[in-house]
């Protein structure tokens, strides 16, 4: 491919050392959080993944192939970004890739609504010399609030090709990889309209005169500003003409500092904002919006009272969405394979109907009436933009915990799967924050887990306990944010988060979005529960079963009141949790479950099912988030919560049921 | 008296921060003094122009009065901090033992003692916000890498500060001052907050909620905390007795 040999020229020019790959051709999307970079990640390689509306949604970099022309591209979705002066774990794996990895053409996406700060972020980039290309989305949006971009004149002053895009439709979307392979044929890197105040501009200019005389090394504008504000990474101490030029930056920072009154990073920041201002100035033609429906909307759903109405409304108008949807699923399926149940007759008749095909329908059962539901009304609400509101909404509450609002959005993605939940605690700045956050997280009673406490003591007992006993874990997850706060005090000064428009989801999107996750339960849960329930099911037939529950029917008998099978369920429950309702299916044999089980076993099994562990796919998540220690006192700190609780629940609770 | 003075219009501040004039009696039982001896002192101070006593109504500062009142609440709440994080002086004890020391804390020993304590916002007993200092810095980084000259010749601020929290919704205004470390202070300058930039409060959700503003075209939320650390211009001396009508 010719287009190596020009992007290593490219980086070189740059002053940053190429890379090398097999020669494939790597595309990395960068920008503000809430640009739709995802979204433009989702239409160029197909591949299915998050594309939130929140502060920080896109919680790991996506990789991905992009067939473009008999070409194959490498696409690479990175966390949005704010600056280069880094604030949160998420930023800096964006930095770190940036600056290691060497992306043969940075597509900056920027939102058309509010051009002016994300200019600001690709000022930087163009500062660092790197090879850009820009993406304008959320031109549609731009448009109905009489916002238009002059792309032409953009492209020239910033030096870089701009292309116009609306990825929710996928407009332009093609166009921009066009733009980037051209760019690599044709480089066009001029930096020559972008300059900030001349005081500023001649100091640069001085140091760059330096570091040219001084060094083999390619200068740029980045080292020389970075310099300015008293940055400089790659300075090593005993290089005296490098230290030398270190004392220059000083002394022209301190005029700076003296002729501006303010501190030299301010100075830095200003200037940028400025150019970014006066070029949006320039590109931008507005006029007099009317007053905008996300504004009185906003007036709504954050005003102060009926703000949380509307957000407790959502969250029970979710829960009782997915209990009626999650019991009509079970009916129509459990009927049908009812009809068309054989005579059982003979241990491998019963252990294919009794162990697979009952295994088999209520996976299916759980996964569709319960975990498919939520997973599509979540990412729909994150879609549209509603989860910032969330986060603004719970802020106060949040800070009795020590925590802020931006905490609540991973808890309430918990509701889904705790998985990406404790990812998104990522966007958080504070390592105490985060550790906590991630720890209550774990605590939220998933989609797997919520299916049995609907499809258990919902169905089979009554709502109001299955409403009772979710009630109770969330004050437990409060009475456990109030104890963690207790030991590790605050030390965050609070939320600085964006407020984006709102937008109504693409139903594709939502879809995807939803498919993504929902896919991994049905090709390794299903599989894994038909498995589980043919093994117990065995093992049932020829009362091996004993063996396993006589172990743990101290715990689960004595101290719980639990039937003993239960001790084999909660085994098999770490590797996934909605094993733990299909399980218990399967045990009953087609039965109806109160026939094995009293109305005070589901309840205290459901208490403890709902606190005991994370699944195993969390465990592997908090390990690599917060550490072995931290994961261990977490996981050990579950389990002791949900025996102690659970015993008690059994002699408390026997009272009334 | 020069002390007992700072001592009346420290009191007189922190009783009208909610734009109401302060009475008689609510001093009196502050300061533990009789109302006879308040009144005599009230027509004194009005005399001085520090405060605009009409009987019956209580008083309220000038500017000259508020300037003074508000550097004595800041000196007051500084040494707080300091003897509670620095010496561990106990909670209960740090409010008695400011009171005995503001008198004698020098401007140029409080900046330094600004700085040594890295800017705090909030005094040790009852979470009060500390008040901005009166020097011309937009930044306590400014303030912190100034080191040239005496501490006299260090320029007053020409515009009295309120916090962002104290502006009235909907009002612009421009950010004058922010408090915080290095760390935060960029954020807020990453984010589009720099100095010198027009602000515009949208929404300030009630019990020491977050705060929406409008800020170069988009739209942010700020923790209470955040927002009671960016200051902005007060706004003319006519709007002002708007905000308290």
């Amino acid at each position: 491919m010719k287009d190596t040999s020009i992007s290593t020229d490219i980086r070189d020019t740059a002053g940053v050392i190429g890379n090398d790959n097999d020669g494939r051709l790597t595309l990395a999307l960068v920008g503000n959080v809430n640009v739709g970079k995802s979204t433009i990640f989702n239409q160029l390689t197909g591949l299915v993944q998050e594309t939130g509306n929140w502060g920080g949604k896109t919680v790991e970099l996506k990789e991905g192939t992009l067939s473009h022309h008999g070409l194959q591209i490498d696409v690479v979705d990175l966390p949005g970004i704010y600056s280069f002066a880094t604030y949160s774990v998420e930023e800096q794996a964006t930095q770190e890739y940036i600056l290691t990895q060497k992306p043969d053409v940075i597509i900056n996406v920027v939102d058309a609504t509010s051009l002016e700060r994300n200019l600001f972020f690709t000022l930087q980039l163009r500062e660092m010399g790197l090879p850009v290309v820009l993406g304008i989305n959320y031109n549609d949006i731009a448009r109905k609030k009489n916002i238009r971009v002059d792309t032409n004149l953009l492209q020239e002053i910033l030096g870089v090709p701009v292309v116009d895009t609306i990825a929710i439709k996928g407009i332009g979307v093609h166009e921009l990889v066009d733009a980037a392979l051209e760019f690599l044929d044709e480089p066009v890197n001029n930096t020559s309209r972008l300059k900030y105040g001349i005081e500023v501009e001649n100091r640069i200019d001085k140091l760059l005169e330096l570091l040219n005389n001084g060094l083999s090394e390619m200068p740029s504008r980045w080292q020389a500003i970075q310099l300015l504000e008293g940055k400089n990474p790659a300075l090593s101490a005993d290089d005296k003409e490098m230290s030398a030029i270190v004392m220059t930056a000083e002394k022209l920072a301190g005029e700076l500092v003296s002729m501006h009154g303010e501190d030299i990073s301010t100075i830095i920041a200003a200037e940028r904002y400025a150019l970014a201002a006066s070029i949006t100035e320039k590109v931008i033609s507005r006029k007099e919006a009317a007053r905008k429906l996300s504004d009185i909307m906003d007036n709504i759903m954050l005003h102060p009272i009926f703000g949380y109405f509307i957000f407790f409304l959502t969250l029970a108008a979710i829960l009782i969405v997915v209990s009626l949807f999650g019991e009509w699923v079970t009916g129509v399926i459990e009927g049908f394979f009812e009809s068309i149940k054989p005579e059982i007759a003979g241990t491998a008749m019963d252990i294919f109907w009794n162990g697979g095909v009952i295994g088999f329908y209520a996976a299916l059962i759980v996964a569709i009436g319960f975990i498919l539901p939520f997973f599509l009304i979540l990412s729909w609400l994150s879609e549209s933009g509603y989860l910032p509101r969330i986060a603004f909404l719970m802020d106060r509450p949040c800070h009795t915990i020590g925590l802020h609002g931006m905490s609540s959005i991973p808890l309430i993605m918990g509701l889904g799967c705790n998985v990406p939940a404790c990812m998104a605690c990522r966007v958080m700045q504070n390592k105490r924050d985060r550790l906590i956050a991630t720890f209550l997280t774990t605590m939220v009673p998933c989609a797997a887990r919520t299916s049995i406490v609907l499809g258990l003591v919902g169905a089979f007992i009554g709502w109001q306990w299955a409403v009772g006993i979710l009630f109770f874990q969330f004050l437990l997850i409060y009475v456990i944010g109030l104890i963690l706060n207790k030991m590790m005090p605050s030390t965050s000064p609070g939320i600085i988060m964006e407020i984006p428009e709102y937008r109504w989801p693409s139903l594709k999107n939502v879809w995807r979005q939803a498919w993504f996750r929902f896919k991994e339960f049905l090709i390794i849960g299903v599989p894994l529960i038909v498995i589980g329930s043919v093994i117990i099911e065995t093992m049932n037939v020829y009362n091996w079963l004993d063996y396993l529950t006589d172990i743990l029917s101290p715990l689960t008998v004595s101290w719980l009141g639990l039937p003993a099978f239960t001790g084999v369920l909660l085994i098999f429950g770490i590797l996934r949790k909605e094993a733990n309702l299909a399980l218990l299916f399967s045990f009953a044999g087609g039965a109806a479950i109160t026939t094995i089980m009293t109305p005070l076993q589901m309840v205290v099994f459901t208490i403890v099912i709902l606190i005991y562990i994370p699944c195993i796919s969390t465990i592997a998540v908090l390990l690599k988030e917060t550490g072995l220690k931290s994961t261990t006192l977490m996981v050990l700190a579950e389990i002791g919560l949900a025996i102690l609780i659970g015993g008690i629940a059994y002699r408390l609770l026997g009272l009334f049921l | 008296m020069h002390n007992s003075t700072e001592e009346y219009l420290e009191a007189i501040y922190n009783l009208t921060r909610d734009g109401k004039a302060a009475s008689t009696s609510e001093i009196s039982k502050r300061l533990n003094i009789s109302a006879a001896s308040v009144t005599e002192m009230f027509k004194k101070l009005a005399g001085e122009d520090y405060i605009s006593y009409s009987p019956y109504h209580g008083v309220t500062l000038t500017n000259k009065g508020s300037a003074l009142g508000k550097k004595m609440a800041r000196k007051h709440r500084l040494l707080e901090r300091f003897l509670f994080d620095n010496l561990k002086i106990g909670k209960d004890k740090v409010h008695n033992e400011a009171c005995a020391m503001e008198h004698t804390l020098s401007d140029e020993a409080e900046r330094a003692l600004c700085l040594s304590l890295k800017y705090p916002d909030r005094c040790p007993d009852d979470e009060k916000m500390i008040p901005p200092c009166d020097l011309d810095f937009a930044t306590c980084q400014e303030c912190r890498e100034w080191n040239k000259g005496n501490f006299e010749e260090l320029q007053k601020r020409k515009k009295e500060v309120i916090p962002l929290l104290e502006l009235k919704a909907s009002r612009e205004a421009t950010i004058a001052f922010i408090r915080g470390g290095k760390g935060m202070l960029q954020r807020l300058c990453d984010m589009g907050l720099t100095p010198g930039t027009k602000i515009r409060v949208s929404r300030i959700a009630p019990l020491k909620g977050p705060v929406e503003i409008n800020i170069r075209g988009s739209k942010l939320a700020l923790g209470n905390r955040v927002a009671g650390n960016i200051f902005v211009e007060a706004p003319d001396k006519i709007e002002q007795e708007e905000r308290k009508g």
